[in-house]
C-alpha cells in the first residue's frame, strides 16, 4: 500500500458497523484501534465485548475477543488476565452494562487493581433495547421508561462512575473524556493510550469514561445531540482526570 | 501424592484438581463446600496457580468463562444457592463450548434452605439449569475416593468435549473423611487452538461467543450442540450394579444415598430378600441401558433420593414404566437410615406398598 496520511487502523476490520448514524461508538472504536496499532500490541491484545449496543464489537476489532454476559465483562477480563498476565486485556462496556447490572463486577475489578483497561461509553441511556432509562440518565431526561422525565424521588440521581471508582485505591488511572470535537478526540485518544500504557507497565486498573451521544434514542439530530451532550451531560459529568498514579507519584 | 491419606471429600476435590493440572480457581464461600476455596487459597500459591475469591458466585463463574476461554484448565465450586447464581454463566459456558469443572456440594432448598446435605438440585444439574437447550456432563461420586477420581475425570471429559462438567456431590461426602489416594493421571495438557490468547501471528481472531443473531445460524449452532450431546450420550454413560442379576427389587440411588442403600441391601440379602442396587454415576447422560435390561428381570424399582423425587422421572423414562417405580425420599437435610430403606424394601416385596 502506498504511504498515506490517513488509513484505517490495522486493529479494526474494514467492514460496515451496525451503529446508528451519528453514534459515537465508531469514533471510540477507531481511537481504541489506533492506540492498539501505535503501541504495537495487536498480537497480544484480548478484548471483552459487553451486552448492549457494542455487543458486536468482536466483529469490528481485529484482535482475539470474548463476548461476555451482561455486565460481567470485568469478571471475564479478570479470568483472561489471570491466565495470560502478559496479554493486554480490555473491556468495552456501555453505561447500562457497567453502571447498572455490572456495578459489582466493575467496582471489585477496580478494587482488586485488576490489570485491565476498561473503555466505558456513557450515553445516558440504554441504546440496544430502544432507549430506556439508565443509571446515568440525567434527572428530568425523558426515556421510554421515564416518559415523564427521570424522577429524582423515585429513581434517584445518576451515578458518576469515574468519581465513584476514583475513591478506591486499586485504580491506576481514571479519566472522563468526550469525542464531541476534534480537540476532545485528541484528549480522548491520549487518555485511552495512557490507560493501555499503564496496563503494559503493570500499574493497575485503568478506566476511560467516554461521553457519547445517542441521536436515535435521544430523539435528536446528531448536531442537536452534540449540543445536548455539551449543555446537559458535561456539566453533570465533568471531563478530566480523576485518578492518575503517575501524578500521585510526583 | 500416591499413598492413601485421610481427607475430607471437599479437600480431596481440591487436591485432585491441582494434581489434574488445574491452576485457576475462582470461587466464593458457601457452606458446605467452603473447604474447597480454603484449601485452594493455600495450595494454589504453592504450585504457581491462581486462587481468586470473587465478589459473588456470578463473578466467579464469569471469571471461569474468561479463563476457560483463554485456554486454562479452570474450576469453581459452590453449593446449591450459589449454583443457582452461576446458572446464567453456565449457560454461556455451554453455549460458547468452554471446558471447565463446576462443583456443587448440595444442601437443602428451596431458597436459602439450610446447610445440611441434600440431593434436591438434580433437576437443575441434569436438565440444563440455565436458559437454552444445553447439557452439562454430571458426575455423582459416592465416596471421598470418587470425589478425587471424578474431579480428574471431569477435567478430561470437559476438554474432550469442550463442555462444562458438573461434579454433583452432597454435604455428607463433602464433609466426611475417608482414606483417599490421589492418583497421578489425566494431567496431560490439551491443545486448544480455539482459545482467545492473543493472535500471535494468526490473521483470524479467535472469538469466544454464544451470540448468533441470525435465526438460522443459531439453529445450526444448536444442531451442532445436540450432535455433540448425542456423542456424549453414546460414550459417557456410567453406572454401577450390585446384586442386580437375580434381584426382584432394584434400588436406584446415587451419591451418599447409594452408600446408605448398600447397607440396607446387605441386611435384606441376609434376610433372603433379592434386592440389588443400580447406581447412576453419570446423572447426565443418564445411564439408560441397565434400566431397560433390568426391567425385564426385576419386579419393581425403588428410587431413593434426598429430595422430594427428581431422579425418579428419569428412572420412569428409562424403564418406560415397564415395572412399578416406587419412591422414598427425605428432604431438608434429613438423611434416611438403612432401616428406613429396609422397611420400604419389605413393604414392596411383601406386597404391602399401596402406591
Amino acid at each position: 500500500m502506498a504511504e498515506g496520511l490517513f488509513a484505517r487502523p490495522k486493529a479494526l476490520f474494514d467492514i460496515p458497523t451496525h451503529y446508528c448514524p451519528g453514534c459515537h461508538h465508531g469514533i471510540i472504536h477507531r481511537l481504541v484501534a489506533e492506540v492498539i496499532d501505535e503501541l504495537d500490541i495487536q498480537e497480544k491484545t484480548i478484548g471483552v465485548a459487553p451486552v448492549g449496543c457494542s455487543v458486536l464489537a468482536y466483529e469490528y476489532f481485529h484482535v482475539d475477543m470474548l463476548e461476555a454476559s451482561h455486565g460481567r465483562a470485568p469478571a471475564v477480563a479478570t479470568g483472561v488476565k489471570r491466565v495470560h498476565p502478559d496479554a493486554v486485556v480490555f473491556t468495552y462496556q456501555g453505561d447500562g452494562d457497567l453502571a447498572a447490572i455490572g456495578c459489582a463486577e466493575i467496582v471489585h475489578a477496580a478494587a482488586r487493581g485488576e490489570k485491565i483497561t476498561t473503555i466505558f461509553v456513557n450515553n445516558a441511556i440504554y441504546g440496544m433495547t430502544g432507549g430506556q432509562m439508565a443509571p446515568t440518565s440525567l434527572v428530568g431526561q425523558v426515556t421510554s421508561t421515564s416518559p415523564y422525565g427521570r424522577d429524582l424521588e423515585t429513581a434517584g440521581m445518576p451515578i458518576r462512575v469515574s468519581e465513584m471508582l476514583a475513591t478506591l485505591d486499586g485504580p491506576a488511572f481514571i479519566a472522563r473524556v468526550a469525542v464531541n470535537t476534534p480537540a476532545n478526540m485528541n484528549k480522548a485518544k491520549a487518555a485511552i493510550k495512557k490507560a493501555f500504557e499503564l496496563q503494559l507497565s503493570g500499574q493497575g486498573f485503568c478506566l476511560v469514561e467516554v461521553l457519547s451521544i445517542c441521536p436515535t434514542n435521544w430523539g435528536k439530530t446528531p448536531l442537536e445531540a452534540v449540543k445536548w451532550l455539551e449543555e446537559k451531560m458535561v456539566p453533570y459529568y465533568p471531563l478530566g482526570v480523576y485518578k492518575d498514579v503517575q501524578e500521585v507519584a510526583k | 501424592m500416591s499413598e492413601k491419606v485421610l481427607m475430607k471429600g471437599n479437600e480431596a476435590i481440591a487436591e485432585a484438581a491441582v494434581t489434574a493440572g488445574c491452576r485457576h480457581y475462582f470461587g466464593y464461600p458457601i457452606t458446605p463446600q467452603t473447604e474447597i476455596p480454603e484449601y485452594m487459597s493455600k495450595r494454589m500459591p504453592q504450585v504457581g496457580g491462581v486462587f481468586l475469591q470473587a465478589e459473588s458466585e456470578i463473578a466467579a463463574i464469569n471469571m471461569v468463562y474468561g479463563a476457560a476461554g483463554a485456554g486454562a484448565r479452570v474450576m469453581t465450586s459452590s453449593s446449591s444457592p450459589g449454583i443457582s447464581l452461576k446458572q446464567e454463566g453456565i449457560s454461556y459456558i455451554a453455549g460458547a463450548e468452554l471446558p471447565c469443572l463446576i462443583v456443587n456440594i448440595m444442601r437443602g432448598g428451596p431458597g436459602l434452605g439450610g446447610i445440611q446435605p441434600a440431593q434436591s438440585d438434580y433437576f437443575q444439574a441434569t436438565k440444563g439449569g440455565g436458559h437454552g437447550d444445553y447439557h452439562t456432563i454430571v458426575l455423582a461420586p459416592n465416596s471421598v475416593q470418587e470425589m478425587a477420581d471424578f474431579t480428574m475425570l471431569g477435567f478430561s471429559l470437559a476438554d474432550q468435549y469442550r463442555n462444562p462438567v458438573m461434579l454433583l456431590g452432597d454435604g455428607v461426602i463433602g464433609q466426611m473423611m475417608e482414606p483417599v489416594e490421589i492418583k497421578e493421571e489425566n494431567t496431560k495438557p490439551v491443545e486448544k487452538p480455539w482459545a482467545a490468547v492473543g493472535m500471535h501471528g494468526r490473521t483470524k481472531p479467535n472469538i469466544i461467543n454464544s451470540l448468533y443473531l441470525k435465526a438460522k445460524e443459531l439453529e445450526d449452532h444448536n444442531n451442532r450442540l445436540q450432535k455433540k450431546y448425542a456423542i456424549i450420550r453414546e460414550n459417557e454413560m456410567r453406572w454401577e450394579e450390585i446384586y442386580t442379576k437375580d434381584a426382584k427389587l432394584i434400588l436406584v440411588a446415587y451419591g451418599i444415598t447409594a452408600r446408605i442403600a448398600q447397607a440396607a441391601i446387605d441386611k435384606a440379602r441376609e434376610a433372603g430378600k433379592k434386592v440389588g442396587l443400580l447406581r447412576p454415576i453419570s446423572l447426565w447422560p443418564f445411564p439408560e441401558p441397565p434400566f431397560s435390561r433390568l426391567a425385564k428381570t426385576a419386579k419393581a424399582f425403588l428410587t431413593l433420593e434426598l429430595s422430594a423425587g427428581q431422579m425418579i422421572e428419569d428412572v420412569r423414562l428409562a424403564t418406560h414404566d415397564a415395572k412399578p417405580v416406587y419412591f422414598y425420599g427425605r428432604t431438608g437435610g434429613m438423611i434416611m437410615t438403612p432401616m428406613e430403606i429396609y422397611q420400604e424394601i419389605t413393604r414392596i416385596l411383601d406386597g404391602k406398598e399401596g402406591k
